[in-house]
């Protein structure tokens, strides 16, 4: 089991309490072979309670999300057993096809096929908006 | 490069809207100058949802440079009825046209065609959502009626919290020095707070907001009346207690300054009485013919046709 020792693989810790099986979709680890460990309601020093998911192999993954999810969340790529690097995800000028837009007087309310992109507009209050109507993604 | 219209007046930098006010301030002065200047060109005017007035102001513009028109003016009598995507029709008109201008009742629909298309396309109107050539016309109107566009204190009053056209005219406003704004609004309809972090604060641009139209007046250079709708409110009670504090009267107009001048949108319900009509102050009919001198400026500026040489980005 991976939640003792991972080898080779991803931590992503420090996600709020609860939010562990969204990043889990969002990230599209269902797609996933390998070992994949989401862990609830960690103790947390910082957070009180946090969720972590493991991930039982190297991979690129877009992590572009989490940092839109909470800044806090970190990333830790481990190798050999150790800790190779550790990265806060930075915030990506746009998030294209993870978000919905959830105004109904959008124009993606209608036609559905059309991509679903997010520009970040306020990078100091992390706000993504909608391209079509400007509508403020919720984190 | 892909051709570009214009879908959200942010898209402008204040010298491309000085430009265009000095387009369509020569058109003003040589309307001549312009009479063929798009001379077999075709505007497509694709309006989802009627809006006479503005496809009118579109039309006259193109048909004034010499220009023709072709269009629908209502989603039941076009093809979208059978549920062609807004991707599809765009595709299809850029078959007949040089310019599209679209209104739409969702948010972004313009932008989806420009998207698509590689001829420009102008937002006429999405949803509660952008109004570029208002805001092109009220600009050039303050710029007429008070010959300048910096050191203004603008009152904006009404709904401020759906009104479209406050947004719009706050962002473009926020470009040049010195600008105030008083908003006037019923606590229940005030400047969402998107507006007050993402465009005032963030530009630096001084504000107020007050519930009283009388205690703003005597302080504005212009005055921008809104409509405050019924079904904007939770109860029809509110909405008795507060409208006649947001109709502009003669008798409100009696503290403003003599060159201080009243803008609206249109089309007005009774939000100013039509004795204001008459007072010099009232801008609003004068702002409708500019508004369909800026979109001829507009439509020339997006076909990259310069009648005077230069100029044109
Ligand atoms: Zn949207």
């Amino acid at each position: 089991m991976i939640i003792g020792s991972l080898v080779d693989g991803i931590v992503i810790d420090h996600i709020p309490a609860g939010r562990g099986m969204e990043l889990y979709k969002y990230l599209r680890l269902d797609e996933l072979d390998c070992e994949v460990a989401i862990i609830k309601n960690a103790a947390s020093s910082k957070l009180g309670k946090k969720d972590i998911i493991k991930i039982g192999a190297p991979m690129d993954l877009n992590f572009e999300i989490l940092g839109f999810i909470d800044p806090r969340i970190t990333v830790d790529i481990i190798e050999g057993g150790k800790r190779a690097r550790k990265f806060h995800p930075a915030l990506p000028e746009t998030i294209i096809g993870i978000l919905h837009c959830k105004n109904p007087r959008c124009i993606t309310s209608v036609e559905q096929e059309l991509p679903q992109v997010f520009r970040l507009t306020d990078k100091e209050h992390v706000v993504y908006r909608c391209m079509y109507c400007d509508n403020k993604a919720k984190n | 490069m892909k051709t570009k219209g214009l879908i959200d007046i942010a898209e402008l930098t204040a010298d491309e809207l000085d430009d265009l006010m000095t387009v369509a301030e020569d058109i003003i002065a040589n309307p001549a100058d312009y009479a063929e200047a798009c001379h077999g060109k075709k505007i497509a005017t694709l309006f989802y949802e009627p809006s006479t007035r503005t496809r009118l102001s579109f039309e006259s513009a193109m048909l004034e440079l010499g220009g023709s028109v072709l269009g629908f003016s209502s989603a039941s009598s076009a093809s979208v009825s059978k549920g062609e995507s807004v991707a599809d029709t765009a595709r299809t008109v850029e078959c007949f046209a040089d310019v599209i201008a679209m209104r739409h009742p969702k948010e972004g629909a313009p932008l989806v065609a420009q998207m698509h298309v590689n001829i420009p396309v102008i937002n006429a109107g999405d949803g509660g959502h952008n109004h570029p050539t208002q805001t092109l016309a009220d600009l050039l109107t303050i710029k007429r009626e008070l010959g300048r566009l910096d050191n203004l204190v603008i009152g904006c009053c009404g709904d401020l919290k759906f009104g479209r056209t406050v947004h719009s005219l706050v962002t473009a406003m926020s470009r040049y020095p010195g600008v105030r704004f008083i908003f006037i609004s019923p606590d229940e309809l005030r400047v969402p707070e998107h507006v007050r972090t993402e465009v005032l604060d963030r530009n630096g641009i001084p504000y107020e907001e007050t519930t009283s139209l009388e205690e703003a007046m005597s302080k504005l250079d212009v005055l921008y009346m809104t409509r405050v709708q019924k079904e904007r409110f939770f109860n029809e009670a509110d909405y008795l207690r507060l409208k006649d504090s947001y109709i502009l009267t003669p008798d409100k107009l009696k503290t403003a300054k003599p060159e201080m001048r009243v803008l609206h949108p249109l089309p007005r319900v009774n939000e100013i009485s039509v004795d204001v009509d008459e007072d010099p102050r009232a801008a609003y009919f004068r702002q409708v013919k500019n508004g369909k001198f800026m979109r001829m400026a507009l439509i020339l500026k997006v076909l990259g046709i310069s009648v005077k040489g230069g100029n044109v980005k």
